[in-house]
């Protein structure tokens, strides 16, 4: 048949080893999506029995009692929302700077090089540090007003215990870094010609960065922030050190505040079963949330792609 | 019927005629400006490039052009890759001024003013020169808005008057009736052609008075060529033109004034029917009828 004077054993022993590689790589991807199939069907085992209606409308019980998540999913909530408000504007204003003005200065290069660090800097560490400088020391200071505005000054006392805005900066902290590396990357990919068309008609740069750049890498911008929220929705290590815990209802951003890790923390470790029983509820809470957030933020990107 | 069969019939023998050389002079339709309403008195002479040097960092890319550029006229730059005709356009609106490490010497005047001075207004600069790329670059936003965002960076109109001028752009650029129904759709979703005439329509709407164009249709089919053609015979009317082209034929076609580059150096510039038909130089010679280049 062959036209072409083929060595056959050349040939079968390249298929051979082809087939060894291709089982060997099925294998490994089997493997690897074995152990996420094995957690989501344990989450979904454990936890599907004991979503009620209760989970969402009662607080925390105290041991050997029942009750819901509902003080520690709106504690969450609240100071994921609180973080990413904090973290983005500055992750995304850096990205900026970097991407735009400061593109060859050596400042960008350095930044980018503490950032990359502050990306993979273990949370507990993030945790630890925003409890040395908000939750241990006690801070109290007053900002005068003009006039008679608020009875002349506003006294502000911060730290000195655990509170809901140690636990939210600590989760700003870990916001920044991922915001500013996708807003670097999505407006780098943004072609030089689209640039330099908006320059052409006169425009001033920082109506070319907002009004072209920005718009052209949006989806990828926010693919990035959504991320960012995904990735600290589920963060326990710094808000061990900040937020700690709250067995009861409270919005009060000067005091220890609920939020859904810690409580699995606690709860999951317990000997009383209901505390166990919301410990699967709440991991199950939050493992679907972020897979919910995570295919939203891809199908984003994707989306993008296809359109630019 | 009879005039098909007869054009036919024609061109049986006159194929047979041609004279079969190894090398024949390309056949370049220069077009006849002889009966044209403008006249060699108007000519106004609205841009001077003089002893102009470029460099990038340390490499020189021009030496020491001088050539007059006149208003209401196509000027086509010709010449092989990596002469430095976009690189002479990138000039004219300093747009290299966006790169750290490039820069200009000599002079280049518009209106007799300097634009190579340090100091000036680089955006009013580009609201008179304005520039359309080899690619075709909308920004991702609708096709009204691709045209009215230029206009708002310079003028502060009520919207029927903005909705007219996109509607007057659209149509100079020969495109208001293939956009007409879908002014707010996205300006990425036009055909490659349809953009182009898109960026045209931007950068006319902003009232120029130079419009420079790198390799408009470089990237585009022939149909949508010649209707750009069409379109710079129709704005020359108005604006002074310059083109940078590695068509000939293009060049030959659109353009009233041509001037050949190699190397950085301005080989050859005058009337584009003398330069295409009885070149000075013979270098310019052997690259208009294809034997070099």
């Amino acid at each position: 048949m062959s036209a072409v004077n083929m060595d056959m054993r050349l040939y079968a022993s390249r298929k051979l080893r082809n087939s060894v590689m291709m089982t060997l790589c099925v294998a490994a991807a089997g493997i690897g999506l074995m152990w996420l199939a094995l957690i989501l069907g344990t989450l979904l085992f454990e936890g599907v029995t004991g979503v009620e209606l209760k989970v969402f409308t009662e607080m925390t019980p105290p041991p050997g009692d029942s009750g819901g998540l509902l003080n520690a999913i709106v504690g969450s909530l609240f100071m994921t929302v609180l973080g990413t408000l904090m973290g983005t504007p500055i992750g995304i204003l850096a990205g900026t700077y970097m991407a735009e003005y400061g593109r060859n200065s050596k400042l960008t290069t350095f930044v980018r090089f503490i950032n990359d660090i502050l990306l993979s800097a273990p949370s507990i560490v993030i945790g630890l540090f925003v409890y040395t400088i908000l939750v241990a020391p006690h801070i109290e200071f007053a900002i005068p007003m003009p006039g008679n505005l608020f009875g002349g000054a506003i006294n502000v006392e911060l730290g000195g215990h655990f509170s809901g805005l140690a636990g939210a900066v600590a989760l700003a902290i870990i916001v920044i870094p991922v915001v500013v590396r996708t807003t670097e990357d999505m407006l780098n990919l943004v072609p030089v010609h689209l640039r330099e068309a908006a320059s052409a008609l006169g425009m001033p740069r920082s109506l070319v960065i907002r009004h072209v750049a920005y718009r052209a890498a949006r989806a990828g911008i926010i693919t990035g922030v959504l991320l960012a929220v995904a990735r600290i929705s589920g963060e326990t290590a710094p808000l061990l050190f900040t937020a700690l815990n709250n067995q009861f209802w409270s919005l009060e951003l000067n005091h220890p505040l609920a939020n859904l890790p810690v409580v699995i923390f606690q709860y999951a470790m317990s000997p009383y079963e209901e505390w166990q029983r919301l410990a699967w509820v709440g991991a199950l809470l939050i493992t679907s949330a972020v897979l919910m957030l995570s295919i939203f933020a891809r199908t984003l990107g994707t989306q993008r792609s296809k359109n630019g | 019927m009879d005039r098909i069969k007869m054009e036919s019939a024609d061109s049986v023998p006159g194929r047979d005629e041609r004279p079969k050389l190894p090398t024949m002079k390309a056949e370049l339709m220069v077009r006849d400006t002889s009966g044209d309403d403008s006249t060699a008195q108007d000519l106004h002479e609205k841009m001077t490039l003089r002893n102009l040097n470029f460099f990038y960092g340390n490499s020189q890319a021009l030496f020491n052009l001088n050539l007059p550029l006149y208003d209401r006229r196509v000027t086509a730059f010709i010449g092989p890759s990596g002469c430095g005709k976009s690189t002479m356009l990138r000039v004219l609106n300093r747009m290299y001024d966006l790169y750290p490490g490039q820069r200009a010497e000599g002079e280049v005047t518009l209106e007799g003013e300097s634009i190579l001075r340090q100091g000036l207004d680089l955006n009013l600069l580009r609201s008179r020169v304005g520039m359309v790329f080899q690619k075709p670059t909308p920004f991702p936003m609708s096709i009204y808005d691709n045209i009215a965002f230029g206009i708002k960076l310079y003028e502060k109109l009520p919207k029927s008057e903005i909705d007219a001028r996109v509607e007057d752009c659209l149509r100079k650029s020969a495109l208001w009736d293939e956009v007409k129904d879908k002014l707010h759709a996205n300006g990425m979703s036009l055909s490659g052609g349809q953009q182009q005439r898109l960026c045209i329509a931007r950068t006319v709407a902003i009232r120029p008075e130079v419009i420079l164009l790198d390799e408009p249709c470089s990237a585009l089919d022939p149909i949508s060529t010649a209707a750009i053609e069409d379109l710079l015979l129709e704005l020359r009317k108005d604006y002074m033109i310059v083109i940078v082209t590695h068509n000939m034929q293009q060049a030959a076609r659109v353009s009233d004034y041509t001037a050949f580059m190699v190397l950085g150096k301005l080989i050859e510039f005058g009337e584009t029917q003398q330069v295409f038909t009885r070149p000075g130089q013979k270098q310019t010679e052997e690259y208009v009828t294809g034997r070099f280049g």
